[in-house]
C-alpha cells in the first residue's frame, strides 16, 4: 500500500466521521425545536405568579398554577375538571358508536364485493378532508332547534365526522389482510357466518382495533372546532377550556401553560403505546409499515 | 364507480368468495368453497347490506345537514332574518366580487403551499437522518410523534405565549443576538410565517413518521449495488431513493396540503385573523361571518367553495398518485 493511499482512506474516514457528527448534530437542531416548547410550557406552569414576567430560567418552582386549574386553589371560575371529563366523555362516547357501527361496515367493505360498497368508503373518506365548517355552521343552526346543542349526544354525533372515516378505513386493511381461508375453514366446520366474524376474525385483528380505536379518541379528544362552535358550557371539552385562561383582563400565563400540559396528557401517553401502528392509521391504510 | 357495475355480477354469483381489499385485486380471487348449507341465498346477497345499513344512515345523518347547508346558500338566512327570502346565486355573486374574499383564498393558498412544503422537505431530511439509526437518531426516535398528538388549538396557545414580543421566551433567546423585538404576531408577514411556524412545528412528525416507513420498506438490492459501484452519497440520493420513495411522501403530501386548506384550529389561537385581516384564510373567514355575525347563508358560501375547491383538489391530488403508485409496481424490484 503506497503512504498516498492510505492518506486517503483515512481522509475519508474522518470526513465520514464529522459528517456523522454534523448529521447528528442536525438531528438534534431539530428535536430542540420539537421539544423546547413543551419544556417551556413545564417551566411556565410551575412558575409562580410573582415570578412570571421577572425571570425565565431560574425560579421557585411551585405546583400553585396545577391547583387553582384542577380546582383545588383560589377559585379561577373556569371548570376545567369538568371540561376534563366531558372531553373524556365524548371522546369515548364518538369511539365507542364508532367501533359499533363502523366494524361491521369496514368487514363488509373487505370482504364482499357489493353495489355502493365504494361509493360509501368514498363517501367516508371525503369526510376526512371536508372542511368541518360546511356541516358545522348548519348544525349549528340544527341542534338549537332540536336542543342537542352543548349536549353529550350532540358531540358524539358530530365528532363521528372524524372517528368513523378512520375506524372504517382501517379496520378495512386489517380485514383485507386477513386470509379468508381462516373464516372459509370455519364455516366449513359448520360456523355460521356470524360466528366465523365474531370467533375468527374479529379476534386477529384485536391489535389494530385497539390501535385505531385509540387513535379515533386522540382525534376526538383534540378536536377544537366542533366543541367551539357546538357547545358553550355544559358539554365544552378541554380544548376550548383551556383558551379562556388567556382571556381576561390579564393572561394568566402560567394557569394556560398548566391547563394545556394537563389536557395534552392523554393523547401524549396513549399515542406512545400504539407507536408501532401509527404509520397505518396516520395514512389512513395507505401506507403500511 | 366503475367497479360497482361489475361488483354485483361478483357478488351474486360468489358471495362467498372473499374478496380481499381493493376492488382491483378481486377479479383474482377464486370462488371459496360452498359454505354455510341451508342458508338461503336471498339471505347471503343481502347480508353485506345489511352489516352497513348503521354506517350508511350515520353517513346519511353527516350528509344531511350538509345539504341542508348547500341549500341555506341559496336563501339570505341570517339571525336577524330568521324568516328567509330565496336570492338564488346572489351570495355566490357578492363571493366573487368582494375583495376579501380573493385575499382570504389568496392566504390560504400561501398557508396550505408553504406549509406543506416546509414540512415535506424537513421531514423528508429528518427521515433521512433517523434512517442513519445512529445511537442519537433511535433514543430522538422514540419522541418524534410528540408534537403531532398535541391538539393543534393547544399548539398555538404555547406558540402564542413564546411568541409574545416583550415577555415571550423566543425573543429572550434572540436578545443576545441582537433580535429581541421581532413583532412575531404583531405584523401582517409575521403573522402569517408564525402560524405556518406553528403548523410545521405540529405537522413534521406526520411526514417524518410516513417518509421513514417508507425508507424501511425500500428493498436493500439497489441501494448494495449502487454502493459496489461507488455511487456518491447525492447520486443515490436523487437517482435511487427520492424516486421509490416518492409515493410514500406523496401520500403525506396529499393529506398536509388537503388539511392546511382548511386550517382553523392554529389560526384561531394564535392570531385570530389579525393583524387587521392578514391571516384570515377561508375557514376563519367562514367562521366570523356564520357564527360570529350569524349571517350563516352568507357564511356557508364560503365553506360550499372551499369546500368544493379541496374536492377538486384531491380528485387530481388522487389521480396523480395512483398514476405514482401503479408505476412504481411495475418498477420489477
Amino acid at each position: 500500500m503506497t503512504k498516498r493511499q492510505s492518506g486517503t482512506r483515512a481522509n475519508g474516514a474522518v470526513r465520514r466521521r464529522v459528517l456523522g457528527i454534523a448529521a447528528d448534530g442536525a438531528l438534534i437542531l431539530y428535536f430542540v425545536f420539537a421539544l423546547f416548547p413543551v419544556v417551556w410550557m413545564v417551566i411556565l406552569s410551575l412558575k409562580p405568579a410573582n415570578e412570571l414576567f421577572s425571570t425565565y430560567f431560574s425560579f421557585t418552582p411551585t405546583l400553585d398554577s396545577y391547583r387553582t386549574v384542577l380546582g383545588a386553589g383560589q377559585d379561577e371560575g373556569v371548570p376545567f375538571v369538568r371540561f376534563f371529563l366531558n372531553s373524556l366523555v365524548v371522546s369515548l362516547g364518538a369511539v365507542g358508536l364508532s367501533l359499533v357501527i363502523g366494524l361491521p361496515a369496514a368487514y363488509a367493505a373487505a370482504r364482499w364485493r357489493f353495489r355502493g360498497s365504494e361509493n360509501l368508503m368514498f363517501t367516508l373518506l371525503s369526510f376526512r378532508f371536508a372542511p368541518e365548517l360546511t356541516v358545522i355552521i348548519p348544525l349549528f343552526v340544527l341542534y338549537q332547534q332540536l336542543g342537542l346543542f352543548d349536549t353529550y349526544v350532540g358531540m358524539i354525533w358530530v365528532l363521528q365526522l372524524v372517528t368513523l372515516p378512520l375506524i372504517v378505513w382501517i379496520m378495512r386493511s386489517y380485514f383485507a389482510d386477513l386470509s379468508p381461508e381462516l373464516e372459509q375453514a370455519a364455516l366449513l366446520d359448520g360456523y355460521t357466518r356470524k360466528q366465523a366474524f365474531f370467533r375468527v376474525a374479529l379476534p386477529l385483528v384485536k391489535p389494530g382495533i385497539a390501535a385505531v380505536s385509540l387513535l379515533a379518541f386522540i382525534f376526538a379528544w383534540n378536536n377544537f372546532v366542533f366543541p367551539l362552535i357546538l357547545t358553550s358550557s355544559e358539554a365544552q371539552t378541554v380544548t376550548v377550556g383551556a383558551l379562556s385562561f388567556l382571556g381576561g383582563d390579564r393572561p394568566k400565563y402560567n394557569l394556560t401553560a398548566a391547563a394545556a400540559l394537563v389536557s395534552v396528557i392523554p393523547p401524549l401517553i396513549l399515542a406512545l403505546t400504539i407507536q408501532r401502528y401509527l404509520v397505518r392509521g396516520l395514512s389512513f391504510g395507505a401506507v403500511k409499515s | 364507480m366503475n367497479s360497482s357495475t361489475e361488483a354485483d355480477h361478483g357478488a351474486a354469483s360468489s358471495d362467498d368468495a372473499a374478496v380481499a381489499g381493493a376492488p382491483e385485486k378481486a377479479s383474482a380471487a377464486v370462488p371459496g368453497p360452498p359454505a354455510e348449507r341451508g342458508v338461503p341465498k336471498w339471505r347471503r346477497t343481502l347480508r353485506p347490506y345489511l352489516l352497513i345499513v348503521p354506517a350508511l344512515l350515520l353517513t346519511g345523518g353527516i350528509l344531511y345537514p350538509f345539504g341542508l347547508g348547500l341549500y341555506y346558500t341559496v336563501f339570505d338566512f341570517a339571525a336577524s332574518k330568521p324568516q328567509p327570502d330565496f336570492v338564488g346565486l346572489e351570495n355566490y355573486r357578492r363571493i366573487f366580487t368582494d375583495s376579501s374574499f380573493w385575499d382570504s383564498a389568496w392566504v390560504t393558498v400561501l398557508y396550505a403551499v408553504g406549509a406543506a412544503a416546509v414540512e415535506t422537505v424537513l421531514g423528508v431530511a429528518v427521515a433521512l437522518l433517523l434512517h442513519r439509526s445512529t445511537l442519537v437518531g433511535r433514543v430522538l426516535e422514540k419522541v418524534l410523534i410528540l408534537p403531532l398528538m398535541i391538539a393543534p388549538v393547544i399548539a398555538a396557545i404555547i406558540w402564542k405565549l413564546m411568541l409574545q414580543p416583550s415577555v415571550g421566551v423566543v425573543n429572550h433567546l434572540l436578545r443576545p443576538f441582537g433580535l429581541g423585538g421581532v413583532q412575531w404576531t404583531d405584523t401582517p408577514t409575521g403573522a402569517l410565517l408564525s402560524s405556518i411556524a406553528v403548523d410545521v412545528w405540529v405537522y413534521t412528525p406526520f411526514v417524518a413518521i410516513l417518509a421513514l416507513a417508507g425508507l424501511r420498506s425500500l428493498p436493500a438490492s439497489p441501494f448494495e449495488a449502487a454502493a459496489v459501484d461507488g455511487a456518491g452519497w447525492w447520486f443515490t440520493f436523487r437517482k435511487l431513493t427520492m424516486p421509490m420513495l416518492w409515493p410514500y411522501v406523496l401520500v403525506a403530501v396529499i393529506f398536509r396540503f388537503m388539511d392546511s386548506l382548511k386550517v382553523f384550529d392554529i389560526i384561531y389561537a394564535l392570531t385570530e385573523g389579525g393583524p387587521g385581516d392578514s391571516t384570515v384564510v377561508l375557514q376563519i373567514r367562514a367562521y366570523l361571518e356564520a357564527i360570529r355575525f350569524q349571517r350563516y347563508s352568507f357564511g356557508l358560501s364560503y365553506m360550499i367553495v372551499l369546500w368544493a375547491v379541496v374536492y377538486l383538489a384531491a380528485m387530481v391530488l388522487v389521480r396523480y398518485l395512483g398514476r405514482i403508485q401503479n408505476r412504481a409496481a411495475e418498477v420489477p424490484k
